[in-house]
């Protein structure tokens, strides 16, 4: 098994993430440059965080135009695993793979602190087997998750909400104290922050 | 050469708290009949030739996410 940990210009995190995989979870993972069209070898995604492409225009969305990222759509819709933290969160909206967008922090500040999470689903291949409320820290700017009522009401619904802010204390504004969301078939999740940091 | 001017705004349900910060500030500097803020962008693209399907698809594709934004273009010249 190995790991595509995406590159994109002012990723971050990237070799923190990169190491993690190797040293903590024990599984082989290298870079691949945004450029690049192919996946082929790789079993699992990590999209990091950072400032893709100087956050400039929307955060992510010029990352979730490049050539990598028609890759990873495919790879995600055919039921490989995907994980987006922090700025990858914003790539893999921008891109589609989940509902909702994220956007400036609802007190303009950058939010840099631990936070508890609840695992709220508990079947997808990322969230199963999760301790119910973990700790971990986040760091971000534009970490306020939106959606509309309906696409809400579908996450709701299906059991897409993967974490879930504790106790209301909700460090950005996101919608129903969302922190993370995984797709219908449990293979995609996003999320504000990870293991990898911790 | 034309230019077309685009117009990307947050949509109206959304809280623009960047745009509220301004608001403070304004009103801070005496201006109270300032109720509201929001900020917008402005994307001006030189093209060839203004073919409006085609800025369309840019509008949607690129320069504004229709999930947060609302967005409107006009050719300048």
């Amino acid at each position: 098994m190995k790991a595509a940990v995406i590159q994109f210009p002012g990723s971050n995190c990237d070799q923190d993430a990169l190491w993690s995989m190797r040293n903590d979870v024990g599984i082989g993972a290298e870079y691949v440059w945004h450029e690049e069209t192919s996946l082929d070898g790789f079993g699992a995604v990590f999209v990091p965080g950072g400032f893709s492409y100087g956050d400039y225009l929307r955060c992510g969305s010029m990352a979730s135009e490049s050539p990598i990222m028609q890759a990873v759509k495919g790879f995600a819709n055919a039921g490989g695993p995907v994980i987006g933290v922090c700025n990858g969160f914003q790539i893999l909206c921008e891109a589609g793979l989940l509902p909702g967008a994220l956007l400036l922090n609802q007190e303009q500040k950058f939010v840099c602190q631990d936070v508890h999470l609840e695992a709220v689903n508990r079947t997808s291949m990322w969230t199963e087997g999760v301790d119910r409320v973990i700790r971990i820290p986040v760091a971000h700017g534009e970490g306020r998750y939106i959606c509309d009522a309906d696409a809400l009401a579908e996450l709701e619904g299906n059991d897409q909400v993967a974490f879930r802010y504790v106790g209301g204390n909700n460090p950005n504004g996101s919608v129903d104290d969302i922190a993370g969301v995984v797709n219908l078939s449990g293979n995609v999740l996003e999320a504000l922050s990870v293991v990898h940091s911790s | 050469m034309v230019t077309v001017r685009v117009f990307v705004t947050l949509k109206p349900s959304l809280l623009d708290s960047a745009g509220r910060t301004v608001a403070d500030r304004l009103q801070a500097l005496g201006y109270s009949e300032v109720h509201g803020t929001r900020i917008g962008k402005v994307i001006e693209l030189e093209v060839d030739l203004a073919d409006e399907g085609r800025i369309d698809e840019m509008c949607r594709k690129l320069l504004s996410n229709p999930v947060i934004e609302d967005y409107r273009f006009e050719v300048v010249e």
